[in-house]
């Protein structure tokens, strides 16, 4: 059996860099397109372990460990939006979300 | 002290230190002391008290680095610099935050807002804004980012009942977060290259590669579109009408000035950093989202009724003006960014502070036709706004020519004369839709005869931008010998 190499840990976090991507480019519900977000930064994170594990250098671990609190930070700010959004207009779609034009 | 927290470390991180304790001092005092809110006006002279020792932090490293005859003052082993760059655009962001939070009271009074977070967030912003400008590691940079971005996402939507307000904070998270991604994604594929979170080491790694690899084109392209996004340039600028707009036009005047002078520090950090040496890559690309910049400011620019919108759309097309200083690339080009940064920081928060008087009980105040017959009703602000709109325009002897006259200079300079060109055409777009405000000021009409809304804080803080947007237009030598320390390396 082939062994897992930095190179297949690349591939997997630039997929979930691109399925992120066309989470929050295509989809309407805004939990969906924050859970994308996360998928982005979890993408992130496996670049960081997977250089920090190849580099047997720790500052990537750091650094991961970083880009998960602000995970959490932007999760909470953003789901708090939510809620004061939903209280005035009570919609979690995006395109229904229209004062602001032009 | 221990070898982990240093003297100099101290030295340093005092600036950011004071801001951050005096931001929990506020958050504190406003549930413990303060319970009435009459009250609250002692948590804006908290904040200026912050803002002063921040304030002598600054000054003390400015006095240390001249009197050593010293370049930079580096701690943390080496994640943060304190040098000419770092002081001039933390003095920038003082200076800012002293304006919109002498204003923010009334504001936010009118508003029916008022709480003492404001303040607290004020301040945690400014201090993720003094690592941008003086950090020189990933890390540091990262958190920085992200500490502004995230006290700026609830300031946005301060406007709680209002759903406006919740929508623009709304969709200025959703991009922000989007962004912020790809950048830390840029980050780590830097890591990867070069084993290190030092721009240092980051930027001879880079240096030592083809700069058309693969691995340093990824870095180059996912860095890019996060820092693109942060300054407002096109094609990632659709967050800013919408966040300038819903926004309380407080934190738009602070939003447009000090986030954008932060992030440009952060923007040149990287590209003279780390990426000074894959020049050939990024520079066509950046030229390209320039001039698209500049289009999409500009000439959406003209069809705007709301002022707040309108400048939104101004500060975009400023945004494409400076990435040029960039683009160009000598001493000139970074000076004349550094010079366009301060002139475009103090001209900005001028006309906000106008847009801000219109703001009165019951009258948003917020569209061109609002301002008919201002000239006849008080002249003072008229003239003000006049001469802030003149300087943004880009027109001596104000200020704003200043900036723009550098930017050009370094153009023509390093024979970028189509850039020159299409810049300096775009000029003439920009004087027509500033003076459709201007000739809505003049006309004698008046559609609402209520006075403006005036405190003693937001007539100080318009002495202060008004005199200063004159003073460094018409007698620019002491402010251009600032910018130029500030590049010395």
């Amino acid at each position: 059996m082939q062994p897992v190499t930095t190179v297949h840990y690349l591939a997997l976090s630039l997929a979930l860099l691109l399925i992120g991507t066309v989470g929050v480019l295509t989809r309407r519900n805004i939990v969906i397109i924050l859970m994308s977000i996360e998928l982005i930064l979890n993408a992130v994170n496996i670049n960081l372990i997977a250089f920090s594990n190849q580099l047997q250098n720790v500052n990537g671990q750091i650094f991961a460990i970083f880009v998960i609190t602000d995970a959490v930070a932007e999760a909470a700010v953003g789901l708090g939006i939510l809620i004061a959004l939903f209280r005035n207009k009570e919609t979690v779609l995006a395109d229904e979300v229209n004062l602001l034009k032009w | 002290m221990s070898q982990f927290y240093t003297t100099t470390d101290h030295f340093v991180l005092a600036p950011a230190l004071m801001l951050a304790l005096f931001g929990c001092a506020i958050l504190l005092f406003d549930f413990l002391l303060f319970p009435n809110p009459k009250d609250r006006k002692w948590l804006t002279l908290f904040l200026l008290a912050g803002e002063a020792f921040c304030g002598y932090g600054l000054w003390r490293q400015q006095a240390f680095l001249s009197a050593n005859g010293m370049n930079e003052i580096t701690a943390f082993q080496g994640s943060l610099t304190i040098d000419g760059f770092a002081l001039f655009f933390n003095w920038i962001f003082v200076i800012a935050t002293v304006v919109v939070a002498i204003v923010s009271y009334h504001y936010l009074e009118i508003e029916g807002e008022h709480h003492g977070e404001y303040y607290a967030l004020i301040l945690f912003a400014q201090c993720g804004m003094f690592f941008l400008a003086a950090g020189t590691d990933l890390i540091t940079l990262f958190i920085g980012l992200e500490l502004m971005a995230l006290c700026f996402y609830v300031m946005v939507g301060f406007l709680r009942a209002e759903r406006r307000s919740n929508e623009a904070a709304m969709k200025y998270l959703l991009l922000g977060a989007f962004s912020s991604g790809f950048l830390a994604y840029g980050f780590s594929i830097m890591y990867g290259i070069s084993g290190s979170t030092k721009l240092s080491d980051v930027a001879s790694a880079f240096a030592s590669r083809d700069p058309w690899d693969p691995m340093i084109l990824l870095a180059i392209a996912t860095t890019s579109v996060g820092l693109l996004f942060k300054i407002s340039a096109a094609p990632f600028h659709m967050w800013a009408p919408d966040a300038y707009e819903g926004a309380p036009t407080t934190v738009t005047a602070y939003l447009s000035v000090a986030s954008k002078a932060a992030s440009f520090a952060f923007l040149l950090r990287i590209f003279m950093g780390p990426l000074a040496t894959s020049r050939p890559v990024w520079e066509p690309l950046l030229a390209a989202v320039a001039i698209a910049t500049m289009t999409f400011g500009n000439l959406a620019a003209i069809s705007q009724n709301n002022i707040k919108r309108l400048l939104a759309y101004s500060s975009i097309s400023h945004a494409g003006y400076m990435l040029l200083g960039l683009i160009a690339g000598n001493r000139t080009g970074l000076n004349g960014v550094a010079v366009y940064v301060m002139v475009y920081t103090f001209m900005n928060l001028g006309a906000f502070l106008v847009v801000i008087a219109m703001r009165r009980k019951g009258i948003a105040g917020e569209d061109v036709d609002d301002l008919a017959g201002l000239m006849h009703k008080s002249p003072g602000y008229a003239l003000l706004m006049l001469v802030f709109l003149l300087s943004l325009a880009g027109l001596p002897p104000t200020a704003g020519f200043l900036g723009k006259y550098y930017i050009f200079l370094s153009l023509i300079e390093t024979g970028h004369y189509t850039l020159a060109v299409v810049a300096t055409l775009y000029v003439a777009v920009a004087i027509y839709y500033y003076f459709r405000i201007v000739k809505s000021m003049f006309i004698p009409e008046q559609f609402e005869p209520a006075p403006l809304s005036t405190s003693l804080g937001l007539r100080v803080a318009l002495g202060v931008t008004g005199v200063l947007t004159l003073v460094i237009g018409v007698y620019p030598e002491p402010f251009l010998r600032m910018a130029q320390t500030s590049l010395m390396r």
